[in-house]
């Protein structure tokens, strides 16, 4: 009796398989297409020359120009690239109405009412020697601004992330902080290749 | 009780085998799951520039993709050092972008035409001005959703 060695149980090795299958399809990250999504602007009619006469005021536009040597030149003083998207915010949002910063415009916005949305307007525009690496940095962090403020605004309204609120609730976000990144018609510099 | 384990008394048991189906299954589906097949051979070395605020792309079907990078090493004999582009198999010029795009566009159905999306793999030491020159012939041809493809990087 004392010999006995008792036989190993099978019937959980089933329940240890379902678990580490389970454990694997959690963890592992299929190597799925990710990126910064963009819309281009629909092509120029060859018959329209410049539509330089639509005017916008120049205290709702928020200039980001990055040279062939990467550098930064944001409102016309030069900066780092992890200051822009705090920079932006400010430029974005307008809090204290400064004269130097975007108008803002009533509007009505199905679920939030009558609300002031700034007139703002990102324009990036790079050299054709700028690094796309950093042009995509640039533009990692001005999303990252509107992403920034869409989610402070959905705290505090709905006291949730953007990213959790329903379709209407984000469409009526959106509304009040529309994603405006202008890039400029590219001109060539005399910059070379 | 006593009755029974005195059958069983000396020897030992053997391992059992009834689990053998759960555990090849399992096997089975972890390397269907994690296994990406390779569409297109890359000819460009492509090092993605890392971003966060990044979204996934969700239908395949509807994704073109272009690539631009330094040539791999067994092409830079015949194609330089300088950054290229590769549409599915083979090196093609800004200009037979145009091409490529219609060509992928025709594979889709008429419906999903509007969300065709065009991947751009582009390494992040490539200059801006062939990625200009690009974006200017996407415009052109009227393919204007465009993802910079990234890679993601922690807050």
């Amino acid at each position: 009796m004392a010999k006995k060695t008792p036989e190993i149980p099978s019937a959980s090795m089933a329940d240890i398989a379902f678990m580490l299958l389970i454990f694997f399809l959690v963890t592992t990250t299929m190597d799925t297409d990710s990126g910064i999504t963009r819309m281009l602007p629909p092509p120029v009619p060859p018959d329209q020359k410049n539509n330089d006469d639509i005017k916008i005021k120049e205290r709702n536009v928020f200039v980001v120009l990055i040279n062939r040597n990467d550098q930064l030149l944001v409102e016309g003083q030069q900066m780092q690239i992890n200051e822009l998207k705090a920079k932006a915010k400010e430029f974005i949002e307008n809090p204290v109405d400064d004269i130097n910063l975007p108008e803002k415009d009533a509007q009505d916005i199905p679920l939030l009412g009558t609300v002031m949305v700034s007139k703002q307007v990102i324009s990036l525009q790079n050299d054709r020697g700028t690094s796309y690496g950093m042009y995509i940095q640039a533009q990692n962090e001005l999303a990252a601004a509107y992403n920034e403020l869409r989610d402070e605004f959905s705290l505090r309204k709905f006291g949730r992330k953007f990213d959790d609120l329903d379709e209407e609730k984000q469409g009526a976000v959106k509304d009040l902080y529309p994603q405006r990144i202008s890039e400029a018609e590219p001109k060539n510099y005399g910059g070379g290749k | 009780m006593a009755k029974f384990r005195k059958d069983s008394s000396k020897e030992l048991p053997p391992v059992s085998t009834a689990s053998l189906p759960d555990i090849v299954f399992m096997l089975l589906f972890f390397f269907m799951v994690s296994t990406s097949i390779k569409e297109v051979e890359l000819k460009v070395a492509i090092k993605a520039p890392m971003a966060t605020e990044i979204k996934k792309l969700e239908k395949k079907s509807l994704v073109s993709n272009i690539y631009v990078g330094e040539p791999k090493k067994q092409f830079l004999k015949n194609m330089g050092t300088e950054p290229r582009i590769q549409l599915n198999d083979q090196f093609a010029e800004v200009a037979d972008i145009g091409s490529y795009i219609e060509e992928e566009r025709s594979k889709i159905s008429e419906v999903e035409r509007p969300f065709m999306t065009i991947s751009l793999k582009v390494d992040e030491n490539t200059k801006m001005g062939i990625v200009t020159d690009i974006k200017q012939q996407l415009r052109r041809v009227s393919a204007l959703k465009l993802n910079y493809s990234t890679r993601k990087k922690d807050k």
